[in-house]
């Protein structure tokens, strides 16, 4: 078996097997590995970001909740390395604390939201007619709204708070993974092999989750990595607006706007979360598109 | 027969946007409604007896069923009528017209940053693809997008304006005003342009009729310039249209850093007064901007790429 992969390396045209047609899933993904190390880099920021996000507690010098009034707006020193704020916690504990809330803020309403945008696109594209109209228009109102603001709209009504951003950039971010799911589904339904399902009597759902979704996986993995920053990024746009997260929470955001009075006298106090924030997000970022030049030339183009 | 055609295809893109119109207008109508709380009660205060709170509630036509609500408000609307701000006072409709043009003058003036730097970061990378210069430009335009548009900002504000004093730290009216707050809120653009031009130019390349233009003999920046540019530049320029959307949320963060009185401030003044007439007609006013700007997308590249104009 390896000598036929081998072989077939071997002779397979340059141009094939740099575009990666012929290779499989772990297969490209190791190429990623490979080739790209600005990936393979991000990726391992990203785990160590986790890891500080799992392990708090332990890594964080000072409790990033305690106040310390006659310590307050110190500069960085042997103490407290990125300072104290104006209430005089540790900036460094409370970024490290930040963490936490920066990856449940990419993570969660990303992966609502593309569970929902996923169902509505498979359903989307592979009804057509009347549901597609009805879901595709849907999906332009969403996609009309400048995103920021729709998201402001909804946390004017529910009010701030971790659990009401995760529904408001749901609701905001569904219509781009329906969009593409869709696309693929309907290029994907005229695959023989979905037509042999169908006239054996498999039902449309089981075509659907078996035949179908499986084959959006890859978009989907890169449409995931690339969401995940730019839900960070919503987040940390609205707490910076003071429509997010709200105090005593480390989240970033809301640490540059409270920062943001002393920009000219502690620059360091709006600089550090700023900086983590970008660090994250460049992370992901980096990592998305390395899995997309590998997983999906189609999704290059868009 | 062709220019039919075409009349029959812009018909028919903007029949598409009106459905999307009212979509919009309903969605930000539901989800102001639901607010808790009386609206009366909030503009006025606690402190206001019952009686008085009815009064204003009849005027205002708070007391009719929703769907009513909802039928005067479009009809207001395209009279041109926003309806009343709660804490101004004032018609939403002649707030927003007296903001807006601070918005479009920062816009533009972003739009003219991220293009500049966009473009000519994209064809530079384009022309030393994969070399140290490409991964140099490229790996700036992902950092260039991975920025808050706080951070920058506040970077900015910091050396330019606190440090070396070269323009004032915030304020509107004069142009060196406008210098920071333009580069702010167009340099993710132009992250996204400069990727965008780059691999656009690079699908070109790889054209017959490049290869044709080569072969007879032109020099290179004449086929960059004269054939390739020009064909790879028609998805840019319709995205740039596209790019009015996040042009006009980054402009919500711009202006609240820098206390321009745009549309953005107006959105984020409403939501800390809790003014819902002024947030509405703020946030159904950009994203009409927004459905526009998509509509002029779609014709613009179907009248320029006779690829498109010609087919179907």
């Amino acid at each position: 078996m390896a000598d036929v992969k081998e072989l077939r390396k071997k002779y397979t045209p340059d141009m094939q097997s740099e575009i990666g047609e012929s290779d499989t899933f772990p297969d490209k993904i190791k190429r990623m590995f490979r080739q790209n190390k600005l990936a393979v880099f991000s990726f391992f920021v990203i785990l160590f970001i986790i890891f500080a996000a799992i392990f708090a507690p332990l890594v964080a010098p000072f409790d990033p909740y305690t106040q310390s009034l006659k310590d307050r707006l110190a500069s960085p020193n042997s103490m407290h390395l990125l300072g104290t704020d104006e209430l005089g916690r540790d900036v460094l504990s409370r970024i490290i604390y930040g963490t936490r809330i920066s990856l449940v803020i990419g993570l969660v309403p990303t992966i609502i939201s593309m569970v929902i945008g996923t169902i509505l696109g498979l359903i989307s594209g592979f009804y057509g007619k009347t549901v597609d109209f009805i879901i595709m228009r849907a999906a332009d109102i969403m996609l009309a709204f400048p995103s920021l603001l729709l998201a402001m709209v909804v946390m004017y009504t529910m009010g701030g708070g971790l659990v009401n951003i995760f529904i408001a950039l749901s609701l905001v971010n569904w219509a781009g993974t329906a969009r593409i799911v869709r696309a693929e589904t309907l290029s994907l339904k005229e695959k023989e092999y979905v037509e042999a399902a169908r006239s054996i009597g498999v039902k449309d759902i089981v075509i659907m989750i078996r035949h179908i979704l499986p084959n959006c996986l890859p978009s989907l993995i890169v449409l995931f990595t690339l969401n995940i920053p730019s839900a960070i990024l919503s987040e940390s746009s609205l707490s910076f607006l003071g429509v997010g997260a709200q105090p005593p929470s480390a989240s970033w955001g809301l640490m540059v706007v409270k920062a943001k009075k002393y920009l000219f006298s502690q620059p360091w106090l709006s600089l550090a979360p700023s900086i983590a924030i970008m660090i994250v997000v460049l992370a992901f970022n980096f990592l998305g598109d390395g899995l997309r030049d590998v997983l999906d030339p189609y999704l290059k183009e868009q | 027969m062709n220019s039919l055609n075409v009349i029959k295809k812009i018909l028919k893109r903007i029949l598409i946007s009106i459905p999307v119109l009212i979509g919009v207008v309903l969605i930000i109508f539901i989800m102001l409604r639901v607010v808790p709380g009386d609206p009366v009660t909030t503009m006025m205060g606690e402190h206001v007896n019952q009686t008085v709170i009815d009064k204003i509630s009849r005027e205002m036509g708070l007391d009719q069923p929703l769907y009513i609500q909802f039928f005067k408000y479009v009809g207001d609307a395209l009279h041109g009528d926003l309806g009343t701000s709660y804490r101004l006072n004032r018609n939403v409709t002649q707030i927003i017209l007296d903001a807006f043009p601070n918005t479009v003058v920062l816009s533009l003036c972003a739009a003219v940053v991220a293009w500049i730097i966009g473009i000519s970061a994209g064809i530079v990378s384009a022309v030393h693809q994969n070399k140290l210069l490409d991964r140099l430009f490229m790996g700036g335009a992902l950092v260039g997008v991975s920025m808050p548009v706080f951070m920058i900002a506040l970077v900015l504000q910091y050396a330019f304006a606190f440090k070396l004093k070269w323009f004032p730290i915030s304020g509107y009216g004069s142009a060196a005003s406008m210098v920071l707050p333009s580069i702010v809120l167009g340099w993710n653009s132009a992250g996204s342009i400069a990727r965008m031009t780059r691999s656009n130019l690079l699908g070109v390349m790889q054209e017959d009729y490049i290869r044709t233009a080569r072969a007879k003999g032109l020099r290179q920046n004449a086929v960059m310039v004269h054939h390739a540019l020009k064909n790879a530049m028609l998805p840019v320029i319709t995205m740039m249209a596209l790019q009015i959307s996040s042009l006009l949320s980054g402009a919500v963060i711009t202006e609240s850093v820098f206390g321009i009185p745009g549309i953005g401030r107006l959105a984020v003044n409403a939501i800390e007064n809790r003014d819902m007439p002024l947030l509405q007609g703020t946030v159904i006013f950009t994203t009409i901007l927004v459905i526009l700007g998509n509509l002029v997308a779609d014709l613009l590249y179907s009248v320029l790429d006779p690829r498109i104009r010609e087919g179907e």
